[in-house]
């Protein structure tokens, strides 16, 4: 690997960010922080030290912070899924809290019924909302904008009925409680942080996943759709058939998360999927960085930890602070948190490095 | 950033939680969440989203526990009640839950709300032995102190109001042909199963149909034709407000007159009897434990002013005329009173130990002659009810209370 070529396929990009003069033209979408314009060493460090800090934490943590945490990086997983979609490829979706509980039903479902092992429900859940979503993308090519966000909303709004309507197989309006997975033995880790451990890796690999599926090809046919469907035509994607991966790859993503959901809470029922979850998708997007990679994670934080903030900031009126704090993000950095300093970071360091005479 | 405040505040709860081992050790009589001073009680309610309308419950709990604490508390001790929202939604009840019991520290949670959120708790405050103490919920499952020893009811089940309604078949109409509709769930047979047990041997013999809805269904006509079919002159609907209302309309509708048993479920005037007109449910009968703050047979009673002077005193003026505020008040009057009878021996186990033996304890607001009564196999504390008609215009208590058990 050459000193230029960046984490993931982002290098496949690098080319054309050469060719461009100006550094502060350095845009949105921002895949930061993959695009670090760092000597590999000091990306190399820096990816060390977050992971390192990931893995530490746990055990400065309580057992409660360490569930919470988990739940972000779910979170942040299913956002990571919805950004695919609706940041990239400007596919409004309402509906990702269906998906979520799709794959969080296909992974209960397997567990109580079937006794397969907690990991191993992973890929089937993946699957299986990879298909929905496919299936739910090919009439959705026929809708754009808010029409689409309509066809999605169905599907929110549907799911929890449907879940109660199949209910010798979703155990209807009394859910399915599962047993908590084991932690293996020998490691000397406790459940919760077992299940911290687990979802970091699943974290981690579906990130990979996501900046190889972006940084590519794929990622610039996505992003010329969102960006010009006719021009893209013209250029000759294949726009159904990248809408269409875009809205399988995307619900993979946050079915992976819904199994995740259900094996770390160890309970689903139709309750668990409010239409307001599938909100909570789109409001974690748009503050993270609706068409960033890292701003998923802090998609998740949002989704997580914002609404208990609001709570302990006023008991009366915690979702007035809610949509305070909505507003100021948007307001303050209307591309998100990632999508707003990434690009000003990036710009920062290649001046300092100019300023220094280092090489670009 | 979020890291730092996070690994800071998860520093603070370990010394908390080192603190507070070692404050138990001093004490020798008290649980987690106890102190000279204090209890720390943990609640979650829907105060938003679509079952925000029991969020009421919580309230006054609050209220009533400000009101014992500004009299001097329990034995010296100040309620601190903790109430969170989980907005009806699982997930959320586990996290808030977990945040209470491991960071707050409480003693016990109390009256968590709603069925789907207290499944997801169950296993783990029976699996860490936290008191689930009065759960908002009537299912029969919750009645299972051998599995769950550290969880109890307060509502009557369904399985014992049906118990009721078949004991009163029994004595007063021994020839029935019973029919039977019910939501295709756990609450629907509950309410079946409870019949069944409830008429013994002649079970298989007295009901003569039974049909079930789905709640996805739009209407249960087909199934009450069903049922008018089958020749039967008694009927119980175990449904919810939307397809009890549409039971007790297509009854009369059809010209069937059966004695129309109606659960408590969906029994409520405004949400039942109206929409389905309410001259077509004159006759109906149906159960209840608590007295209906509307009826104004209570309204002179010490009991009902004492509780109105409570609610205009602490701001609920606007929800007297809400049942589900007297039944949250009965909650909290009978959480009073177990932390009253553990005396200073505040640990988990007493706690589950003095709860486990209620005998008729009487509370203000619940019909005279029901009380609260139970033992270490029997966690359902209110067993009795008495049947009430529909007059056309509201609910009308007769008979004698039954009991279920």
């Amino acid at each position: 690997m050459s000193e230029s070529l960046p984490v993931g396929a982002a290098g496949k990009l690098a080319p054309i960010r050469a060719s461009v003069p100006n550094a502060a033209k350095v845009r949105w979408p921002c895949n930061w922080p993959w695009n670090w314009p760092w000597n590999w060493p000091w990306r190399w460090l820096a990816g060390a030290a977050l992971i390192a800090l990931a893995v530490v934490l746990p055990f400065a943590l309580s057992n409660y912070h360490v569930f919470t945490l988990t739940q972000v990086m779910i979170y942040a997983i299913a956002v990571l899924g919805l950004n695919i979609l609706t940041g990239y490829n400007g596919q409004i979706s309402l509906g990702h809290g269906g998906f979520f509980a799709a794959g969080a039903y296909t992974a209960a479902i397997l567990m109580h019924r079937y006794g397969v092992p907690y990991w191993a429900t992973l890929p089937p859940a993946g699957l299986i909302c990879f298909v929905l979503g496919v299936l739910f993308g090919l009439p959705a090519l026929r809708f754009e904008g808010p029409y689409l966000a309509l066809v999605t909303l169905a599907m929110a709004v549907a799911m929890p009925q449907l879940l109660k309507y199949f209910d010798t197989w979703t155990g209807g309006q009394q859910g399915i409680v599962l047993v908590k997975p084991l932690p293996p033995p020998g490691l000397g880790l406790d459940r919760d942080r077992w299940l911290y451990f687990f979802v970091l890796a699943v974290l981690l690999l579906a990130m990979r996943l996501a900046a190889n599926l972006l940084n590519g090809r794929t990622g610039r046919a996505l992003v010329a759709i969102r960006d010009h469907p006719i021009a893209a035509v013209a250029m000759g994607i294949n726009t159904p058939r990248y809408k269409t991966l875009a809205f399988g790859a995307s619900t993979l993503f946050t079915g992976v998360a819904g199994a995740l959901a259900a094996i770390v809470v160890g309970f689903v029922a139709p309750e668990s999927f409010s239409l307001f979850l599938s909100l909570s998708f789109l409001v974690g997007s748009a503050v993270g960085g609706i068409a960033t990679i890292g701003g998923a994670i802090v998609g998740g934080f949002f989704i997580e930890s914002v609404p208990n903030l609001a709570n302990d900031v006023s008991d009366a009126a915690p979702w007035a602070i809610y949509g305070l704090a909505m507003l100021l993000f948007m307001y303050l950095m209307p591309r998100g948190l990632v999508g707003t300093l990434g690009p000003w970071f990036v710009h920062a360091m290649r001046k300092f490095r100019s300023a220094r005479g280092a090489p670009k | 950033m979020r890291a730092k405040q996070r690994l800071l505040r998860g520093l603070c709860a370990a010394a908390g939680l080192m603190l507070a081992t070692s404050s138990l050790h001093a004490a020798g009589q008290y649980g987690p969440g106890v102190t000279d001073t204090e209890i720390k009680i943990g609640n979650t309610n829907p105060y938003s989203g679509p079952a925000s309308s029991y969020g009421i419950n919580g309230k006054v709990h609050a209220a009533y526990f400000a009101m014992i604490n500004e009299r001097g508390g329990i034995n010296g001790r100040k309620i601190n009640y903790i109430t969170r929202d989980d907005s009806y939604s699982p997930p959320k009840t586990v996290e808030l839950v977990r945040q209470m019991v491991e960071q707050d520290q409480v003693f016990l949670l109390f009256a968590t709300l709603g069925t789907p959120p207290n499944m997801a708790i169950h296993g783990y405050l029976n699996d860490n032995k936290v008191p689930q103490l009065f759960v908002a919920t009537g299912a029969d499952q919750w009645n299972d102190p051998k599995h769950f020893p550290w969880t109890m009811m307060w509502l009557p089940s369904y399985g014992i109001e049906s118990r009721i309604y078949a004991n009163y078949i029994l004595k007063n109409l021994p020839n029935a042909k019973i029919a039977v509709l019910y939501q295709n769930d756990d609450y629907g047979k509950d309410y079946l199963n409870g019949l069944r047990a409830g008429l013994g041997d002649k079970a298989a013999k007295m009901i003569v149909a039974t049909q079930s809805y789905e709640t996805t269904d739009p209407t249960i006509d087909s199934q009450v034709v069903a049922l008018q079919a089958s020749g039967a002159d008694v009927l119980l609907t175990a449904a919810i407000p939307k397809f009890a209302a549409q039971t007790v309309r297509k009854v009369y509708d059809i010209g069937w007159k059966p004695t129309h048993f109606l659960n408590s479920v969906g029994n409520s005037v405004g949400t039942v009897m109206k929409p389905a007109g309410l001259e077509k449910g004159v006759g109906t009968i149906s159960a209840t434990y608590i007295m209906d703050p509307t009826d104004p047979q209570w309204q002179d009673t010490p009991e009902y002013k004492e509780w109105l002077a409570f609610m205009n005193n602490h701001g609920l003026s606007a929800n007297v005329t809400d049942v589900q505020a007297a039944i949250g008040y009965s909650y909290a009057q009978t959480l009073v009173e177990v932390l009253k009878m553990c005396g200073d021996n505040l640990t988990r186990e007493n706690v589950m130990k003095q709860a486990a033996s209620l005998h008729n304890l009487r509370l203000p607001l619940l019909l005279p002659g029901i009380t609260l009564s139970t033992s270490a196999d029997d966690f359902d504390p209110i067993k009795q009810m008495q049947l009430q008609k529909f007059d056309g215009t509201t609910w009308k208590l007769f008979g004698e209370v039954l009991s279920g058990s």
